[in-house]
This record gives C-alpha cells, structure tokens and sequence, in this order.
C-alpha cells in the first residue's frame, strides 16, 4: 500500500492540542450529571494516545469536547496555538475542517456516496484542492488504506471493516494535524480491528498527526504510545 | 463547478424518493391547474373585453357638463377655504361633435371617433312588431371604432353603402320579427314611418345588443329622430383600451363632456370576471399549499433520517449555513423539476381545454373553450410556489442547522 503525500505542516513533537481544566455537565434539572470534573490534557504531533476507562467515565464526551464538536462549561481548549473553547460556532467549525480529522465507531459514511465521493467531501469544503488534485489525493488515500479497487463502491457496499477504512481515509483528507477517533475498532471484530489500528497509527505518523483515540479494547491501548486511564471524569 | 452542498442535496432527494415523488406531484399539479384556470378566466374575459370594444368603443363622450363648483372663503376671519360642490348639472348630447372630435383625435391613444345619434323606435315586419334603438352612424366613421365589419352574418356592408334606406339589424331581432336580408321594414316614430330595407344582418354575441341596436345612416337618423345637429353621444376607439380610464379623466377635463371609458360601463360584468378569476386562483392555490406540506413533511423526514450525515458534513467543516442550503437545495431542486413540469402540464391541458366544444351566447358568441396564454399566469404559478414551497421547506432545514454534532453522535439530538 502506498501512502499519499504528506504535506501537513505538524512537527512532530509539536503541542496539537491541548486542555485545561476542563468541566462539562450533561443533562437537565435532576437529571443534570457533571461528566468531565476539571481534566486536563496533552497531545503532540506524532504521537498516539489512548484515552481507556470504563462506560460513562467521560472519554467519548471528553474527545468531542476536543474535537469541538461540544462545547466545555469551564475550562481551555487550544487547537495549534488557538485557544478555541470560547469562540464561536464559525470558528470552530473552521478549525475542525482544517485541523482536525475524526473517526467514529460506526463509520458514519454517507450512505448514498461512494468510497471516493465521501473521502472527497472534506476536501470540497474546505475547498483548497483543484477538483482533479481532491480526485487524485483521495484515490491515493484509498489505495493506502487498502481500496484503491473499491473508489466507486457505494458505502452501502462494503463491510464494516472496509468502511471503517474509508472513514479513516476521509479523516485524513485535509491533513490535519489531529486526529480523534472514538472506539474506531469498538465495531470490527479482533482481525479488522488489527487492520485499522495499524492503519490509523502507520498513516497518522507518517503524517506526523497527533491521535487521540477512545477504546475499551486494552490491546489497542497498548499498543498506543500513552495510554490515559479515566474514571468518574477525570483521569486517574 | 458544482458547490458541495447541491451535489449533496442532489444525492439526498434520493433519500425518500416516494415522499419526493408526492412532493413533486403535487407541485406538478399545483403550478398545472393555476395555469389552466387562469388561462381559461383570463381568455373569457378577453373574449368579453374584445366583444364589448367591438360594440361600444373604448370610450363614450357624452352629455355636456355645466360645472356648478364653487369655491368660497369661509366664514369668520380665517384663512381657511372649503370647496362646496353643489351638483353637476349635464346637457343632454353632444352639441358640437365636430369640434369635440376634433381634440379628441389629438389623444395620441385614439384610433377613431364616430359620432352616432340615438333614439328608441318601433320595427314592424309582416310578422310582428318590436321595440328597438336605433343608432345613427357615418359607416366609415364607426367602422374605426367597432367590429361591426366582422360582426356581419348576412349580408354585406356594401349593401348598406350603396342603400340610403339600408339598415344593420341584429341577429336575435332579425329571428324575433323572422327578417332576412333584403326583407323590408317600418320604422315608426311618434306616429311618423318610413319603409326600410334590411342590407346586413350582424351578430356580436352580446344578446341585448342583437336584440335592440339597429344602425342606421347618420342622414336618415337625423331626419327619423329629428336631431338636424348635434350628436348622442361620440363612440371613441383607442389603440391601447387599458388606458381609457385615464384618457376619459383627461377628455372630460379638456372638454367639460362626460367621458365614460368601458371599463366602467362594465365594471359589474368585470367584478364578476374579476372574482371569478381569484376564487379560482385561491381554490387552486390549495394544491400549492399541500406541496408545500409535502414538501415540508418530506425534508423533515430527511433531516430525521440524516441526522448522523449532518453530524459527519458539521465534524469535517460544513456549516450551519451549509446544512441549511443542502435542505433548501433539495427543495429547489424539486421545485425547478415541479415548475417546469407543472408549465408543460398546464401549457398541454390549456391546449386540451380549448378544444372542448362550448357553445355560449349571451355577451359573447362562442363555440369552445376561450383560452388565453399569457407568460404571466406562468410566472405567476411558479412564484407562487417558490414562495409556498420555500417557506414551508425553512422549517425543516433551519432545525437541521440547528442539530449539535456533540448531540448527534452521543445520541442525545433533539
């Protein structure tokens, strides 16, 4: 498998992301639960890190909280240098479309796309790439990431396994400096999840990005450069 | 190049293609049958408008007003005035048609001025007798500003040239006192009768017209209603009949004549046409309004079905703004497909209408449908159903604006 050319701009080592004391409470009235109580955290270029702990213990709302998809009650959120946890709905979408890329446990393709049309669709939004250099980079990605022979394929055509594959490729479309992945496995069985980690891992440090990935799977955990343990929203 | 939100709007409709296919029909429907109904309410009363024009003119100058306004200071030492308009006095007829018709032609709107004298009669055949209206006429004259030469059934106005004791009879009255051309008369006034002779039968379809107007050469008018001067009234054809209102205002200002434009001579006929055409757009705006809800029910059963796509387009950059115009987008695109389907369905059942055998006669002479085809029943057909169909698609597109990714993809979305 050939990887496409990287032309991200991280450093390894370099500060991608980062928290301060960060709070958020989930819920209404009685039913109102104080879900992440004051983290804190890192992630470098180059770099892959597991954020592990039992169910509820906040990791998932933790990595949308990164990945600005949510927004914290209290606490700092710095993207590349970027203090964005109190910027506006603009910006944060703009940030998440040039510096971040996600992974979610069940692929979340579009379903009416095809393998290329969905790892195109990143790049058309953020609009840097003449269409035949999106065409061109996206079917390098799938090539890389083992479907070069599948670009055409609806979503709805392949396996879990290779969804999952092409759900990395489109996160990788913008070359972004981060990438967040949450349970990218928690769906594959024990082959698969091989194959994806491996993926996820080879390309991003090739890239030079930062990954920060959620699981429950303690091999993957390992196999992660740190691993972050978390109980009742903070990490222990 | 195509933007990224109307390459993801294109493949969405396919989402619901049977909601979209309803959406799609109805709107079909809708811009269809407001452009049939239009077409059919505007071609009859056209077809009036034409029939009337042809009969009476654009305008008719009548009788001379004396103007009786005056003005005066009020009383006490203020300034102030006050108008008191006491009544307008008129003067039966036109005493110095020649003069008037000659500032009248300075309108650069008019097309032709007859001046026609006027008097009830009695008709007497070897069958019957009726009462009629006999109107004095110079052929030529009247000919500018009437249909009268398209309205001769029988007959021909040569006929009425060459006979000095000719007349032009009505259809319904020439069955009423069982009259063929060429069928002598008597004309009776006052106990005074002249024998005349019928030279062309006319039908303008206008059933109270063919049944009292007969025409008569101005010269045998004159002497039949003893009128040696003057006219009834001056009957003023224009070329553009949509701004007689305004030439009548002007005329019976210039002239001091009362100038009465068609418009208001029928404006019951125009009321009840007028009406007639609203109903019939509000009734057919209905299918407009349940594409609407259609199409409102359809997106929000997509922005339902694709919430997780909105999560991913929000987590790799897409907008608020991007979303809704991936809503909107679908539904302007089922809009074009709507209209331009919707124009070429009303355009084929107007032409289908317009063959379907009709036969009226009572202010207008017809044997099928009338149509009139005008692009502005298009145009407003289809803005009517942007208007509806884009409005009711908001909704469902600024919800799904308003989703939160951290919502969706935690399952908490509302």
């Amino acid at each position: 498998m050939s990887t496409p050319a990287a032309t991200t701009h991280a450093q390894p080592g370099a500060l991608a992301l980062r928290c301060l004391n960060l709070h958020r409470y989930l819920g209404q009235g009685e039913g109102r639960v104080h879900v992440l109580k004051g983290v804190s955290f890192e992630a470098h270029c180059g770099r892959v890190y597991a954020i592990v702990g039992p169910s509820g213990c906040g990791k998932s709302t933790l990595l949308y909280l990164l990945g600005l998809l949510d927004q914290p009650d209290q606490g700092e959120i710095e993207i590349n240098g970027n203090i964005m946890s109190n910027s506006d709905d603009a910006a944060r979408t703009a940030a998440r479309g040039a510096h971040i890329g996600f992974v979610f446990q069940f692929h979340f393709l579009m379903l009416e796309f095809t393998a290329l049309e969905n790892v195109m669709m990143p790049m058309r939004k953020l609009g840097r790439l003449a269409s035949d250099e999106m065409k061109a980079r996206a079917h390098a990605l799938l090539d890389s990431v083992g479907l070069g022979a599948k670009t055409h394929r609806l979503a709805t055509q392949l396996s879990g396994g290779e969804q999952q594959r092409v759900a990395i490729a489109r996160a990788l479309a913008n070359q972004p400096t981060i990438l967040l992945a949450d349970e990218p496995t928690g769906n594959l069985d024990v082959k698969n999840s091989g194959v994806v980690f491996d993926l996820l891992t080879r390309l991003a440090k090739e890239q030079g990005q930062a990954v920060v990935l959620v699981t429950h799977n303690p091999e993957i955990a390992q196999r992660c450069d740190f691993t972050r343990p978390m109980r009742d929203g903070v990490f222990v | 190049m195509i933007s990224p939100n109307f390459r993801i709007a294109l493949r969405f409709l396919t989402a619901k293609k049977r909601a979209m296919i309803m959406s799609l029909s109805c709107i079909v429907l809708g811009v269809g049958l407001f452009i049939v109904t239009q077409a059919t309410t505007a071609g009859f009363e056209l077809f009036f408008t034409k029939t009337i024009l042809g009969i009476n003119g654009a305008i008719r100058i009548e009788d001379r007003i004396q103007d009786t306004m005056r003005s005066m200071a009020a009383a006490g030492s203020t300034d102030s005035y006050f108008a008191q308009r006491e009544g307008v006095k008129y003067i039966e007829g036109v005493e110095e048609p020649q003069r008037i018709a000659e500032v009248v032609r300075q309108f650069t709107n008019v097309r032709g001025i007859s001046a026609v004298v006027s008097g009830q009669v009695q008709i007497q055949s070897s069958f019957k007798t009726e009462n009629a209206q006999v109107f004095g006429i110079n052929l030529e004259d009247h000919l500018r500003v009437s249909d009268l030469a398209e309205q001769i059934t029988s007959g021909t106005l040569d006929d009425f040239r060459a006979s000095p004791r000719g007349v032009l009879i009505g259809r319904v009255l020439a069955d009423r006192l069982q009259l063929s051309r060429g069928d002598s008369i008597v004309v009776s006034l006052r106990g005074q009768s002249r024998r005349m002779r019928i030279a062309a039968i006319y039908e303008t379809g206008y059933r109270e017209v063919d049944k009292v107007n007969v025409y008569l050469h101005m010269g045998e008018a004159r002497s039949l209603l003893k009128k040696p001067s003057g006219a009834t009234f001056l009957q003023v054809g224009e070329h553009d009949a949509s701004r007689a209102p305004a030439d009548a205002y002007h005329i019976e200002q210039v002239l001091r004549h009362k100038a009465t434009p068609w418009q208001e001579r029928e404006k019951t006929w125009l009321a009840v046409f007028r009406a007639l055409r609203i109903s019939t757009a509000i009734t057919v705006t209905v299918f407009t309004l349940i594409a609407s809800l259609a199409m409102f029910n359809t997106l929000a059963m997509i922005v339902l079905e694709k919430t997780k796509d909105i999560a991913i387009l929000r987590s790799m950059g897409y907008e608020r703004r991007d979303i809704t115009r991936i809503f909107l987008w679908q539904a302007a695109i089922v809009l074009a497909i709507g209209s331009a389907l919707g124009a070429l369905f009303g355009g084929v059942v107007t032409w289908l209408v317009e063959q379907v055998p009709l036969p009226i006669n009572g202010i207008f002479k017809t044997d099928h449908f009338i149509v009139h085809r005008d692009v502005n029943h298009y145009i407003a057909a289809i803005a009517t159903a942007v208007a509806m169909v884009m409005i009711a698609s908001l909704i469902p597109a600024r919800r799904a604006a308003r989703f939160e990714p951290g919502d969706i993809v935690r399952g908490t979305a509302q």
